[in-house]
């Protein structure tokens, strides 16, 4: 995983509430066994028509959105299935930050591991994300913080050793393999 | 100090306990894992050298992207897409290659993963279980702590046997009353997220409590806590009981003789002390529900069967699933014309969901122009079904009586349904696209989606009567 300390980036606007990841990424995308390249399938059905058309005025085909890495949508997005694949696709695509009031468990879990930033905001800040579509905003992962482009600053909460994974670029597995230890003395005591 | 149900089983597990700067490391007793959510995980354990640690404590089956169509050997079976077919393949491959038992194609204990697992009796009260799959949360119904996680953390669990996690907070969902002739647990807890919302949960393990709860059979609780994700809750949990052990009891993984004993009496103590005390807590009077329906495009958008679509003015959103699913506010969803009828999926496939929908369906035809999928949740319970008759049941009546797998719960095994085609569906996500694309979803109980192919149109179960 690459260390991740600050964003920069105009910001997609996805108005919509309770995204979930059949949205994100359809299940019949979910057959391949590797991690790459589902960008192509993000959003698929809502990027492209029954004739596979790029919808035009889906925001992330819109040309005012290109290059964008920071996505905001309405409340509750990734909500649904344990698919990684939605993490995947959306950093496949350049995604690499999310920003709503809230973000379903499995999807912020799965997304944390991942080096893609789940960013819960208050709903008075999400208000103005979503009426500004395009702003420019900075995200500083050390100090958890969004700035506004009026340079307001809003922290944002996570979790003290996501962060720490996410800046230092740590994947979480090396630290669970330094707990074999204790995880063989657990196993003993209750056999 | 009293404790919940959650708080007993997450403190057994801890192996070594959060702090500040780190989540806990939590012991896993059980990790199901199937061809979708797994190949990514072996992969990793590839690269960097790394063992299964406990093959033994790891359950392997194909559910997802297996085909059900009808075959008289399982060397027929044709999967749909060439990924797909390879993928299947590399889960043959990394369970030999890890030395873990795979209840593969030719295995008659195979099935969808959270059928499985309670039927083999792998799933057992105050056990904490994981699967790359947000549908685990089903086997919270024996009291177990059980949920879904992604494939970084498959790929935790099959090296270490552990996940790092922050304990979450806890949710009492009381459900007084009894449920009423004709209304059943797919109701119940259609009815609970509706009133939660789809997000109610989450953050939190729900525990589900008060007479209904313990009214209900083993099949009942499943779908109960099958669900519970689809109101943003990983976890949802009900205390075992006689029911509980009475449904574990003799099964091939539950334990026998003197450990039977020792382990029931540990089960009992299981259940949440009478003061405990919970974050939230929720109360539902199961006396005043009816069967329920989803309207929109996700399943807390619900109403009761015989209730009006609601109305939200200003909300972009439900406007958006509206026109969706092609269904207006102030309209009733019975009378909506019905193409597909799915009786199947972890939430409702199990012998007795099946006899639910068989007891509508008996003496009656699948209306023309309804097609009727029958999918049983396990190669198992489609033998009990067929020992009782069922499958005859269901082909008399027109309907077709399939193989096991998740099949038209998400489609990705070529089970699907047609652009703008309504399907009556006994799973769990009425998400758009999720049956096919551009398919419409209205989620139901067995008894509802058996009446809606019936009449051809969404239809309320209590019509016919026979429902208890």
């Amino acid at each position: 995983m690459q260390a991740l300390r600050t964003i920069r980036s105009r910001t997609a606007v996805l108005p919509v509430k309770d995204v979930d990841t059949d949205q994100i990424i359809p299940a019949r995308f979910l057959t391949t066994t590797s991690r790459e390249g589902l960008g192509d399938a993000l959003f698929r059905d809502l990027r492209f028509a029954a004739d596979d058309e790029p919808v035009a005025d889906f925001v992330l085909n819109r040309p005012e959105a290109q290059g964008c890495e920071i996505l905001v949508a309405g409340n509750n997005f990734g909500c649904g299935s344990s698919r990684e694949h939605a993490p995947w696709a959306l950093l496949d695509y350049g995604i690499r930050a999310v920003i709503s009031t809230e973000i379903a468990d499995i999807f912020r879990s799965n997304s944390l591991k991942n080096g893609l930033l789940p960013i819960v905001v208050d709903s008075d800040t999400h208000a103005w994300l979503l009426a500004n579509p395009g702003a420019e905003v900075e995200i500083d992962v050390v100090a958890s913080t969004l700035t506004l482009p009026d340079g307001t600053a809003v922290a944002y909460p996570i979790d003290a050793f996501a962060r720490y994974c996410l800046v230092e670029g740590i994947d979480q597995l090396g630290f669970l393999l330094k707990n074999l230890d204790a995880i063989e003395n657990y196993e003993e005591a209750r056999s | 100090m009293p404790q919940t149900l959650f708080e007993k089983v997450w403190e057994q597990h801890v192996v070594v306990p959060e702090t500040a700067d780190t989540p806990a490391v939590l012991y896993i007793d059980l990790h199901l894992i199937h061809e979708v959510t797994s190949p990514q995980a072996f992969s990793l354990l590839r690269e960097r050298g790394i063992a299964v640690r406990r093959p033994d404590r790891t359950l392997a089956t194909m559910d997802h992207s297996t085909p059900t169509t009808p075959v008289s050997s399982f060397k027929d079976l044709a999967v749909v897409g060439e990924s797909a077919a390879n993928q299947i393949v590399q889960m043959e491959t990394n369970c030999r290659d890890f030395g873990i038992d795979l209840l593969g194609f030719d295995s008659d204990r195979r099935g969808i993963v959270h059928v499985i697992g309670p039927e083999l009796g792998a799933t057992q009260p105050g056990k904490t279980i994981v699967c790359g799959d947000s549908h685990t949360s089903t086997h919270g119904a024996f009291g177990a702590l059980a949920f879904g996680i992604g494939t970084t953390e498959v790929g935790h669990v099959l090296a270490t046997q552990c996940l790092l996690q922050r304990r979450p907070r806890t949710l009492a969902i009381n459900v007084e009353g009894a449920l009423p002739k004709g209304v059943g647990a797919k109701d119940l807890i259609l009815a609970i997220i509706g009133e939660i919302g789809v997000d109610g949960g989450t953050g939190h393990v729900i525990e589900y409590r008060g007479e209904a709860i313990r009214g209900l059979g083993m099949d009942a609780r499943m779908t109960v806590c099958n669900m519970s994700i689809e109101a943003g809750a990983r976890a949802g949990m009900i205390a075992p009981d006689d029911v509980t052990f009475e449904y574990l009891k003799g099964r091939e993984q539950a334990p026998s003789g003197a450990e039977w004993d020792a382990a029931v009496k540990r089960w009992r103590d299981l259940g949440s002390d009478d003061d405990a005390a919970f974050d939230a807590s929720v109360t539902i009077d199961a006396g005043k529900l009816t069967p329920m329906v989803t309207y929109g495009t996700n399943p807390g958008m619900v109403v009761g069967i015989d209730q009006p679509v609601p109305e939200r003015a200003g909300d972009p959103s439900f406007r958006k699933a509206l026109d969706y699913m092609q269904v207006e506010s102030g309209q009733p969803m019975t009378g909506q014309r019905v193409d597909v009828v799915f009786v199947g999926s972890c939430t409702n496939s199990r012998l007795s969901d099946l006899e639910q929908a068989a007891t509508i369906l008996a003496g009656r035809q699948v209306a023309d122009g309804v097609r009727m999928l029958v999918v049983p949740g396990s190669q198992q319970v489609k033998k009990e079904a067929e020992a009782k008759g069922l499958d005859r049941v269901f082909r008399a009546a027109g309907a077709e009586w399939r193989e096991s797998g998740c099949s038209m719960c998400l489609g990705m095994n070529g089970d699907t349904a047609a652009r703008g085609h309504l399907t009556v569906s006994t799973s769990n996500r009425n998400f758009e696209g999720r049956q096919g694309v551009g398919a419409r979803t209205v989620l139901a109980s067995p008894a509802t989606a058996a009446a809606s192919a019936v009449r051809g149109r969404i239809a309320d179960p209590r019509e016919f009567g026979e429902q208890d």
